[in-house]
């Protein structure tokens, strides 16, 4: 297993946020994690990623324990997050957001004395035409649409070239067309890289979860299954989407 | 790209400071006062640069760049006393015998040679700077509650430089200098070579500034101002690059204390109190910040403008830089620079009746 948790806690003054008894994810595995407002969802990759301190509990990435880590340890480890909202570099280009990002030594003197190889270049250009980003490569990352900028910020994480990608809500705010490439784009990276992905928009879920779906309610996670599964549970239907979500009822 | 280089700003820069003010001066049309003068501001514009590397590019808001100009400035003003003390006969300078002090402090001793007084110069500061910026980086305080602290700092150190205990002439500073290695600081020569290595100086120390900021590193320090959490995501190390920075900044700050010592000819605690630290940081911010150029020209203009203002009202120059500076924020943000690129945009866009594409 790439990602081993167990009995994972944290909460906000009382309020039990997360408290998930056990999640686990296979290398090369993509996983949608779906959940109402306020399921721990996305708490749960801020844990991972090293954005939140959990309270009790382990997180076993490649066999270590990543808890307690710093943000950039885990960032070096290879656990890649995309943010629910967007954050880019707004003052910066959109190629300068990418070349920042590109897997390379990150320390002061390796910046000071970067120079740009060939091969770097041919990088950022292939992920930034995978990501349709070629056009607006020299604007301003904070004159791009809202939809460009989470296909930016995919692109920083596919840069980063991490085993473990955190995406948190992709979909958000992208047409029905931006919606089907951005899950098909995420299908092919998970040939070669784990994903999390967490999700509302089910018809997207649909179309990416081709393994499992894992339900998180109020912190704890309620069932994990294929989408079938989990679209035809009854609990999930009255716990998460209600009776009257039409939806899902209409899948 | 976004940064076009003009080339005429360069020119025209190199042209008035390097050709025409100095033959203004040879040919007798300008004082050796203002040659000085200019001198000066060129001092300011060094230490202008490191505030706009810190604030501008990297979006911490140092307020103690002015306390680590004063460190360099007393520096070398140290060793310019000790000199005259020397050459004098005496074993102390006046201010000293006056506080009915019988031995010289430890911590003046280095100061008798010319290089170690450079040297402690830098590395007071770099070395002041890095401390207090691991502290206050570790513990991540940013924002506003950086330059609280700072300018705190700066205010603590300006009352430990008032005190007399403290062997730094208190109140009146240092002052009544002769001699830099043996040429006379009185004489005209002396104050032109000032002046030429002041603006070489401030040349280098621009084209450093340039490179740096052009670098990969400082489009991480630009990273960081834009979203400091994201930064460390892509792994990142933030308090590398921030120590990085300030230090840089409190080095570009020394160096010009230094060379602004031998031109004034005093130091007081008054150059780094409250309002002069102020001051530092709205030269950067009324001549554009996050850009170099805009760094020196508020500088430069700015303290030009306090030389006229103060001989034409002279009560009224804080009304004047406060109104500025509202002015600024309200409506050019982007300072001098950034108003000079807006008229430039649009005559051009006038000129050519192109639809004006938003950027």
């Amino acid at each position: 297993m790439l990602l081993n948790v167990n009995n994972l806690a944290v909460s906000f003054g009382g309020v039990h946020a997360l408290n998930l008894d056990h999640f686990s994810l296979r290398d090369k595995e993509l996983r949608v994690i779906i959940g109402p407002n306020g399921a721990g969802k996305s708490t749960f990759l801020d844990i991972i990623c090293g954005k939140t301190k959990a309270d009790k509990g382990e997180v076993f990435f490649n066999g270590k324990s990543i808890l307690g880590k710093t943000e950039v340890k885990i960032a070096e480890s290879g656990i890649g997050r995309k943010f629910q909202k967007p954050s880019v570099f707004p003052g910066l280009t959109v190629h300068d957001n990418l070349l920042l990002a590109a897997k390379m030594k990150k320390d002061i003197f390796s910046s000071l004395f970067f120079k740009s190889t060939p091969a770097l270049a041919e990088r950022i250009h292939s992920v930034a035409a995978k990501l349709s980003l070629t056009n607006v490569m020299y604007k301003l990352a904070g004159d791009l649409s809202h939809g460009q900028k989470q296909w930016l910020e995919i692109a920083i994480v596919v840069l980063q070239d991490p085993t473990l990608m955190l995406i948190d809500e992709p979909a958000a705010g992208m047409s029905d067309e931006e919606t089907e490439k951005t899950g098909a784009l995420l299908l092919e990276l998970s040939k070669a890289h784990s994903i999390i992905v967490i999700e509302h928009d089910m018809k997207f879920v649909e179309q990416i979860a081709n393994e499992l779906v894992t339900v998180l309610v109020r912190g704890k996670r309620l069932m994990e299954g294929t989408f079938a599964e989990v679209k035809n549970d009854q609990r999930v239907i009255d716990c998460y989407l209600g009776r009257t979500n039409a939806q899902l009822e209409t899948l | 790209m976004k940064t076009k280089n003009n080339p005429l700003y360069y020119i025209l820069f190199i042209a008035i400071f390097a050709i025409l003010l100095p033959a203004g001066y040879l040919s007798g049309l300008l004082s050796v006062n203002t040659i000085s003068v200019w001198g000066r501001y060129f001092c300011f514009a060094i230490a202008a640069l490191g505030i706009d590397l810190i604030w501008g590019y990297t979006g911490i808001l140092s307020m103690c760049q002015a306390f680590f100009f004063c460190l360099g400035s007393y520096g070398i003003a140290m060793h310019l006393l000790l000199k005259k003390t020397v050459a004098a006969g005496a074993v102390l300078p006046d201010f000293m015998a006056w506080n009915k002090i019988d031995t010289l402090p430890l911590f003046w001793q280095p100061f008798h040679s010319f290089g170690w007084s450079l040297a402690l110069c830098l590395l007071i500061p770099a070395l002041f700077a890095f401390v207090v910026g691991f502290v206050l980086f570790r513990s991540r305080i940013k924002g506003v509650y950086m330059a609280i602290i700072t300018q705190a700092l700066t205010l603590a150190m300006w009352l430990i430089f008032l005190r007399n205990e403290t062997n730094l002439g208190g109140t009146n500073g240092l002052t009544d200098f002769n001699t830099l290695l043996g040429y006379n600081l009185s004489s005209s020569s002396v104050k032109l070579a000032l002046y030429m290595i002041s603006f070489a100086v401030l040349c280098a120390a621009y084209f450093f500034c340039y490179r740096i900021t052009n670098s990969k590193f400082g489009k991480v320090l630009q990273a960081i101002r834009d979203s400091e959490s994201r930064i460390s995501y892509a792994a990142y190390k933030v308090v590398d690059y921030k120590l990085a920075v300030f230090v840089v900044a409190a080095l570009l700050a020394a160096v010009g204390g230094m060379l602004y010592l031998p031109q004034t000819g005093i130091i007081t605690p008054g150059r780094m109190d409250v309002k002069a630290s102020v001051e530092m940081v709205m030269w950067v911010a009324l001549g554009g910040r996050s850009n170099l150029k805009g760094a020196v020209l508020g500088a430069l203009l700015v303290n030009f403008l306090y030389s006229i203002c103060t001989s034409l009202f002279p009560d009224s120059w804080l009304f004047i830089l406060g109104f500025l500076f509202v002015i600024t924020v309200l409506y050019f943000d982007k300072g001098f620079m950034g108003l000079l690129e807006t008229i430039k945009q649009k005559i051009s866009a006038a000129r050519f009746k192109t639809p004006q594409t938003t950027h």
